[in-house]
């Protein structure tokens, strides 16, 4: 399974999508994540595994600037995305928009299943109810939802099941049209099938902009991961290409025994 | 779009568009919105204190202002200016108050937000509300009207305007609010909590005893505080129902004054400036003072709801 798109994460010369260098994140005095430098090229799939604690989600928080949401976290270091400095926006909500979060638990906002995905286009100031339209039947199918929720766009969001509210998040994500796309464990309340389908779409959506996914499952990040991080106890142990990784040519031997579920 | 990504992105996150400029707009408005609290507050302050400045500096005998339980404020050769009295009458109804609001409130509450379902519990939120919403110069008149006569009737005591009367009436006026608050406090408790504890095989009243009571203990402590500061503060009611004369209560049976209902009683007839004057805003700093720091420990309680 050679695509087009792995062939271009051989080329050295692709372009940077994220930046980051010597990151640290604390909590209080806590440090969450230290000394993290790697950097996310365009039209991959970047994949972070590690166990619980390591700092996955604080990673991703960082990326979009959500840390300001909690009070006593601190972050050191430089994130460029675009070779922009993050650190340095002007209009963090423009930055923002740019990169499409799903976070681990789903959130089906209290609005219509239609509204919940045409919420960010209407943001962004797209009025006409047919663009609207092509573009909530485009999300919803990518993210393996229409043909549940065709004939009932009207109804509650936040009353699907917590397998469809996940892909509703995704739909919703995807809404954006997002540079980045961050899913944080996103198969973790969504059925192996449906798994299964949501995966093949983010393979294609490679192709379109770069996803940087954070999994549980090491068999996931195998499977659509072009580079993986390996990250434990608040470390980046080893970043590679997922096939060395996962064909034991790991060079920590935290990484393959977490691999193999010696631990963790 | 990704292909000119670079070069777009730059300018974006550089670029405040109008949705950004009516962001922090709206911030500055909300802003304002919420200093104003802050602002009028410390205005109230300074005013009370400004009016009873005058006199706490130059005639307030702490020593006697608060031990001695005499109230003779305008009296021309010797005033005397003891609220021990009216803070005995004032603790004494807000006490009792409590005793009676507090079972109520919690069983309302736990019945309406834990039993209740459907429209039983749609009309009895309604009603709860409502009952807030009574003016206090009505339960004032019950007290008056219809407590009076009850009270001398049941007890055979020659006054039925006291501790007794304006406890119960003030009761039934908190129990209401506290109630509401302590509902939403129950309401607050995630409902993963109770199917946990009944998937256990728990009884509805051990669910609620076990769980749901704890979880909500802040928000309900909350609640009853908040109470206790709307006994406190409360004029009309207890100036109508405690039979508004000065003194040191032995039983439930003996007339009281309060604090609040003397500075609203006695105001209007005191010359501005006089000594009269300066202590009835003395006793407003003091009720200010009180009833703030019932009202902080409240909000700091209920805030450790959200932290804990």
């Amino acid at each position: 399974m050679v695509s087009s798109a792995e062939a271009l994460v051989k080329d050295a010369n692709q372009t940077l999508k994220l930046d980051v260098r010597d990151l640290s994140i604390y909590y209080g005095d806590t440090p969450a994540l230290e000394n993290v430098t790697l950097d996310v090229r365009e039209h991959e799939i970047f994949g972070i595994i590690g166990p619980a604690n390591a700092g996955k989600t604080s990673f991703l928080k960082t990326l979009n600037r959500m840390d300001m949401f909690t009070s006593n976290m601190k972050v050191q270091g430089d994130i460029h995305f675009n070779g922009f400095d993050i650190q340095k926006t002007r209009n963090i909500y423009a930055l923002r928009s740019r990169i499409g979060v799903v976070f681990p638990l789903p959130v089906g906002l209290p609005l219509t299943i239609y509204e919940n995905v045409a919420l960010s286009p209407r943001l962004s100031g797209i009025r006409n109810k047919a663009d609207l339209d092509v573009i909530v039947e485009r999300c919803l199918t990518r993210a393996a939802l229409w043909d549940e929720v065709k004939d009932r766009l009207d109804s509650l969001g936040s009353l699907l099941s917590g397998g469809q509210q996940q892909r509703l998040t995704i739909a919703r994500a995807l809404s954006q049209e997002p540079d980045v796309l961050m899913l944080d464990e996103f198969s973790i309340a969504v059925d192996p099938v449906t798994t299964m389908r949501i995966e093949d779409v983010l393979k294609e959506l490679k192709s379109e902009m770069t996803i940087i996914l954070v999994t549980n499952l090491v068999q996931q990040a195998r499977r659509l991961a072009d580079r993986t991080a390996f990250f434990l106890e608040g470390k980046c142990v080893e970043i590679g290409d997922t096939e060395d990784l996962f064909t034991g040519n790991a060079k920590e031997q935290s990484t393959i025994d977490y691999i193999e579920g010696k631990f963790g | 779009m990704q292909q000119g990504g670079n070069k777009m992105s730059h300018d974006a996150f550089d670029r405040r568009t109008t949705d950004w400029y009516i962001d922090k707009l709206m911030q500055s408005l909300v802003f304002i919105g919420g200093i104003s609290a802050i602002i009028f507050i410390i205005g109230i302050f300074v005013f009370i204190t400004m009016e009873g400045m005058d006199f706490v500096i130059s005639r307030l005998d702490p020593v006697e202002f608060f031990t001695s339980e005499y109230w003779f404020p305008s009296d021309e050769d010797d005033p005397e200016f003891g609220i021990l009295a009216l803070i005995a009458g004032t603790a004494s109804v807000t006490g009792l108050a409590m005793l009676v609001a507090i079972p109520f409130a919690l069983g309302a509450a736990i019945y309406v937000g834990e039993f209740a379902t459907g429209k039983t519990r749609e009309y009895l939120k309604v009603l709860v509300e409502l009952l807030a919403a009574i003016p206090s110069v009505v339960w004032g008149f019950i007290g008056l009207s219809i407590m009076n006569p009850l009270i001398i009737d049941v007890f055979d005591v020659p006054v039925g305007l006291n501790i007794l009367n304006a406890g119960i009436i003030l009761g039934l006026m908190a129990a209401p609010i506290m109630a509401s608050i302590a509902e939403d406090a129950l309401k607050a408790v995630p409902d993963g909590y109770r199917e946990a504890a009944e998937a256990m095989g728990a009884t509805r009243w051990q669910v609620i005893f076990k769980v749901v009571l704890p979880a909500a203990k802040n928000g309900l402590l909350g609640a009853v505080l908040l109470g206790v500061g709307r006994g406190f503060g409360e004029t009309m009611a207890v100036l109508m129902a405690t039979g508004h004369s000065v003194n040191m209560p032995d039983s439930i049976f003996d007339s009281v004054r309060a604090l609040t209902a003397t500075i609203a009683a006695e105001l209007g007839e005191t010359a501005v400036g006089s000594d009269h004057y300066g202590v009835l805003f003395t006793i407003g700093i003091f009720l200010f003072l009180i009833t703030f720091l019932i009202n902080l420990t409240a909000d700091l309680i209920v805030r450790g709801v959200r932290k804990g």
